[in-house]
């Protein structure tokens, strides 16, 4: 049963993710990522990992696609029907399956053998969380505060309004 | 059960295919939409590691979750700045297409 779900949550991944990297419509590929990530929270399921599954779906099919679709439709990118790839596509294609020619047998040569995917207490991650990961968490808050300034100020046109 | 290298593969799987969609394509949107598919994978991978490698048969420590979690966080704030980004691009060059964009070639 748990093969079954894996492999179908495999296939939702993997034909989402090319999808994203295929489509020429922009916003097919933004709906085919959500595919993707939605699916990547079930395989995280499956990993009995709960509460990254339900970080998943709020963060990324909540909120990056969303921003995504905003910076789709703000620049006007699906008004050209253009071509969408260099034209250096067979070079990325090839680098990227030799890539994967390492990374894969690399997995197979050290992978271990007869492990099982634990259930974790959800309590855990919160006591570790805010003990052993303290710093980093306040940090990450920091992070996020200077990102989104740093947006703001990005974002912002020279006069000082907004011209969307 | 399914074993660690399956859920490895899987990740390898999605990380290639958004190291091509990042060489390949032209929009900056789409680019940044690869870079999300590449930090799943390596989410994937952390999370598949934390749980299952454990030796002791009880579930030792969340190391990975954690680091997963953080790198979520950084990618959200990711998506935000290149958002902002690729609006200024916009809103100067009128194109998001990044191989026009290179008034910062020697």
């Amino acid at each position: 049963m748990a093969w079954f779900i894996f492999i179908l949550l495999a296939v939702l991944t993997i034909g989402g993710a090319l999808g994203v990297v295929v489509t020429r419509n922009v916003v097919h590929a933004a709906l085919a990522l959500l595919v993707s990530l939605i699916a990547v929270a079930g395989v995280y399921l499956v990993l009995f990992a709960e509460f990254l599954a339900l970080v998943q779906v709020l963060i990324y099919g909540g909120a990056i696609i969303i921003v995504l679709l905003f910076a789709i439709m703000l620049t006007r990118s699906s008004d050209y029907p253009r071509v969408t790839d260099n034209k250096q596509w067979p070079l990325a294609a090839l680098a990227s399956l030799a890539f994967l020619g390492v990374l894969a047998p690399s997995f197979i040569i050290n992978s271990v053998e007869g492990t099982e995917a634990q259930n974790a207490s959800f309590t855990g991650i919160g006591e570790s969380l805010f003990t052993t990961w303290a710093v980093p968490f306040e940090i990450a808050s920091l992070v996020l505060l200077v990102a989104l300034i740093g947006a703001i100020i990005i974002a912002r046109s020279d006069d000082g309004e907004e011209q969307g | 059960m399914v074993d660690l290298v399956y859920f490895q593969l899987l990740s390898a799987a999605l990380f290639v295919i958004g190291l091509y969609g990042v060489m390949a394509r032209r929009s900056a949107v789409l680019i940044v939409m690869s870079i999300e598919l590449m930090l799943n994978a390596v989410n994937i991978n952390l999370i598949a590691a934390a749980s299952h490698l454990d030796g002791t048969g009880k579930f030792a420590n969340f190391d990975g979750q954690l680091i997963a979690i953080f790198i979520i966080t950084v990618a959200a704030a990711e998506v935000g700045l290149a958002l902002a980004i690729i609006l200024r691009m916009f809103r100067n060059r009128s194109t998001v297409n990044v191989d026009e964009i290179n008034m910062m070639r020697w």
